[in-house]
């Protein structure tokens, strides 16, 4: 189920962005702004991010999620000579002692499949993380605007100033296999 | 991201020599075999109608070969993309088009890629076919893609993750990887563009 906060919210939740970071804490850890993107009308996956601290002085780990989807897998994204694939992480996410794991894009991520309707800007997706010492805990995924994506508004985006002057491909990765 | 050595050499890009007059020469991050990316595709458009590369690549275009059930790089690279349209735009360089091709044909109709094309940009262009069409197509921009299929509706699908600069007339020019930011796909082009 997702929770569709009324309209008049979300109008505000979209001019006050910074107001959508939102926190929860269990045992030693923190997880932190649980987020999702919004989708389009008919895709059938999402993906849910956060940013998980582990304050205490033994590892943890997340060892899996649950939601109202038919599938949610905890991914990691590898990427052997540019090609991209999904792993699901069955012995779960190790979240050190001490240290932040964070989940983004490109990197790891809750996925959940087999949506029956969109994610929307403002919408609000509980997603219960299962760790391995702290327990479990549900968490409310905000969902939010795609930077690049068509609900974006980039009049205001700082991306820089295009100087083609100053291009430099020295940097380059120039491994282009032979 | 985790990056592993390994050789998955059926799609790396081929290198050659660089021509001797090269118009693009300081635009250049590698110097790749443009022969061999690119050429004639035939698959079929978010209205359903057939079209080939001719149809589709008319001005410059960021051609991409993806999936929407992605949850993650897909559509990471696309918004990408989109948003290196928009910046290429705002520079003066208007009508860059965003392409996203499906290796994923089975699953993305007409309907989804038309969905998924607009939410991303609204000159995005989105490309299924016929499981043969998407083959050709995969294979002429030696873009490597392997589902692994679980036997229901969630198998996932393996899949380079270039995105390639073409120009009509001239075609391929550049590539782009999964990591780079619009900005330097937005420069990188707008060289390309301005050596026209």
């Amino acid at each position: 189920m997702i929770f569709r906060p009324a309209a008049a919210f979300a109008a505000f939740a979209l001019l006050a962005p910074l107001a959508s970071a939102h926190e929860y804490t269990l045992g030693d850890l923190t997880i932190d702004h649980p987020m999702s993107f919004a989708t389009a009308a008919t895709a059938r996956t999402g993906a849910g991010y956060v940013v998980i601290t582990n304050t205490g002085e033994t590892d943890d780990r997340l060892l899996a999620a649950r939601a109202d989807f038919p599938r949610v897998e905890v991914h990691e994204i590898v990427e052997v000579d540019d090609v991209m694939s999904m792993q699901h992480l069955e012995s779960g996410l190790v979240i050190p002692a001490g240290e932040t794991v964070t989940l983004q894009p490109g990197g790891s991520h809750v996925m959940l499949m087999g949506l029956s309707a969109p994610f929307e800007v403002g919408d609000e997706i509980p997603i219960t993380l299962v760790f391995e010492q702290a327990g479990e805990i549900e968490v409310m995924f905000n969902v939010e605007a795609r930077a690049g994506a068509e609900e974006m508004d980039h009049s205001e985006m700082d991306h820089g100033e295009m100087d083609h002057s100053d291009m430099n491909h020295d940097n380059s990765e120039t491994e282009v296999s032979q | 991201m985790i990056k592993l050595a390994s050789s998955f050499a059926a799609f790396t890009l081929a290198a050659a020599p660089a021509l001797a007059q090269d118009q693009f020469a300081d635009c250049r991050a590698s110097t790749v075999g443009a022969a061999q990316i690119g050429g004639p595709f035939e698959l079929v458009d978010d209205t359903g109608a057939t079209v080939t590369d001719a149809d589709v690549i008319t001005g410059p275009t960021l051609v991409y070969f993806g999936y929407t059930f992605c949850p993650d790089v897909c559509p990471l690279d696309a918004a990408r993309n989109a948003l290196a349209v928009d910046f290429l735009a705002e520079a003066g360089h208007d009508g860059v088009t965003p392409v996203f091709i499906t290796i994923d044909p089975a699953r993305d109709t007409v309907e989804i890629m038309r969905d998924f094309a607009d939410v991303m940009h609204e000159d995005m262009i989105g490309l299924t076919g016929t499981d043969e069409q998407v083959k050709a197509a995969a294979t002429a921009y030696r873009a490597f893609y392997r589902a692994h299929r679980s036997g229901d509706e969630f198998y996932l699908v393996d899949h380079s993750s270039f995105t390639y600069l073409m120009l009509p007339e001239i075609g391929f020019v550049e590539f782009f990887r999964s990591g780079a930011s619009a900005d330097e796909v937005a420069e990188a082009t707008a060289c390309y563009l301005d050596a026209l």
